[in-house]
């Protein structure tokens, strides 16, 4: 019995020895991502373990301030009006810190999510701690993960920010598409232009 | 006595209707890249994506400007591409052009499809704006975000010389 837990432990190292080389500092695609608690814009704390019923999720940071954000803030409603109803809500995250830009505050974000009809949770990462271990580095950025929290795709929602009639790509519809049909998203990973995420000076 | 009214009413308009900096509009980014590769082999091209809306980007694009100064006609050309809105060109971009004297040459790059253009910039790219990349023959460098300071973008460029065995180019002038 001794020798199983041998090569048991050996391969846990093994294990952790090349997932280590392989760009430990955030998730990438295929990553299981861990729950988090972040302040929604109603005054709750919200976590993904909240969503009893649902199969998976449309994460995407974002924030007030950004002109794509607001580029995006229809579609981002859209989305979770097609998709929450399938098992997809989206859950919305700003990142950014207030100190650097005012209009980015908690306060600002009740504010938008009222004026604007939020349908989904809008949260405040306060203490920046989340969008880091996701790697996202702007807004809007978003994430789509399954019901395991296994990120399946990450980038932008689709291929043409300034005129939505003309979009041709719809990244994240698809991604949510396949794994509604129990497919691996093609593509996985696309890249967009977006807002810096404003970190706290220190 | 009429005439002073309307010379005088005339100067007052001049400075509306002097046209700002020109600049060439890309809708393919294939342009910006034929652009980019008529670059001389001894030039350092300094190119920066900003963008009218983008507050970090108007901070830093002085410095550009006294880039620009110091050492064009030296080897090291500054390029700013723009990636604001074309729909909103005569609104926004247009106007921030005369209002700000902005010396180096300008593009607005209105391609949308950015997924296939940004790793054509630089692999490193995430996406997010400010972002300087170097260009010199076929080697690049890439700095993403603010420089907070000139002499941060006059180090970045003589760190990326200096990597090249190459000396910072003489100041323009001297």
């Amino acid at each position: 019995m001794k020798s199983p837990a041998r090569i048991l432990v050996l391969l846990a190292c093994a294990f952790l020895l090349f997932s280590a080389g392989d760009d430990p500092s955030h998730y990438v695609v295929g990553d299981r991502a861990e729950d988090f608690s972040l302040r929604n814009v109603d005054g709750s704390m919200v976590s993904f373990s909240d969503y009893t019923s649902a199969k998976g999720f449309i994460l995407v940071f974002t924030c007030n301030h950004c002109p794509y954000a607001q580029l995006y803030e229809r579609r981002i409603i859209e989305l979770h009006n097609k998709y929450s109803s399938k098992g997809y809500p989206v859950i919305a995250i700003n990142p950014n810190d207030p100190k650097i830009v005012p209009e980015d505050s908690f306060d600002e974000m009740v504010k938008r999510a009222k004026s604007k009809r939020y349908p989904f949770a809008y949260l405040f990462d306060s203490t920046q701690t989340v969008y880091p271990l996701f790697g996202a580095n702007r807004t809007p950025h978003a994430f789509v993960l399954d019901k395991n929290l296994v990120i399946r795709y990450i980038g932008a929602i689709d291929d043409n920010p300034e005129t939505p009639a003309a979009v041709k790509r719809r990244y994240v519809e698809n991604a949510v598409e396949s794994l509604l049909r129990d497919e691996r998203p093609d593509p996985d990973f696309t890249r967009a232009i977006g807002c810096t995420i404003k970190r706290k000076r220190k | 006595m009429r005439n002073i009214y309307l010379i005088s009413l005339f100067s007052l308009l001049i400075p509306c209707l002097l046209p700002g900096q020109p600049f060439k509009v890309f809708d393919n980014f294939s342009e910006l890249e034929e652009r980019i590769q008529q670059t001389k082999n001894t030039t350092t091209l300094v190119v920066n994506f900003w963008a009218t809306w983008c507050s970090p980007c108007i901070k830093e694009l002085p410095h550009f400007s006294t880039l620009h100064d110091k050492y064009t006609n030296s080897d090291i050309e500054v390029l700013l591409v723009s990636l604001d809105m074309k729909s909103r060109m005569d609104e926004a971009f247009i106007p921030f052009l005369k209002k700000h004297k902005i010396k180096p040459e300008i593009i607005l790059l209105s391609d949308q499809d950015a997924d296939n253009w940004i790793p054509r910039v630089h692999e490193d790219w995430g996406g997010a704006i400010p972002v300087t990349v170097l260009v010199r023959g076929d080697q690049r460098d890439i700095f993403q975000g603010e420089f907070e300071d000139f002499s941060d973008l006059e180090n970045f460029v003589a760190n990326f010389l200096k990597k090249m065995g190459k000396p910072m180019p003489p100041i323009k002038g001297s």
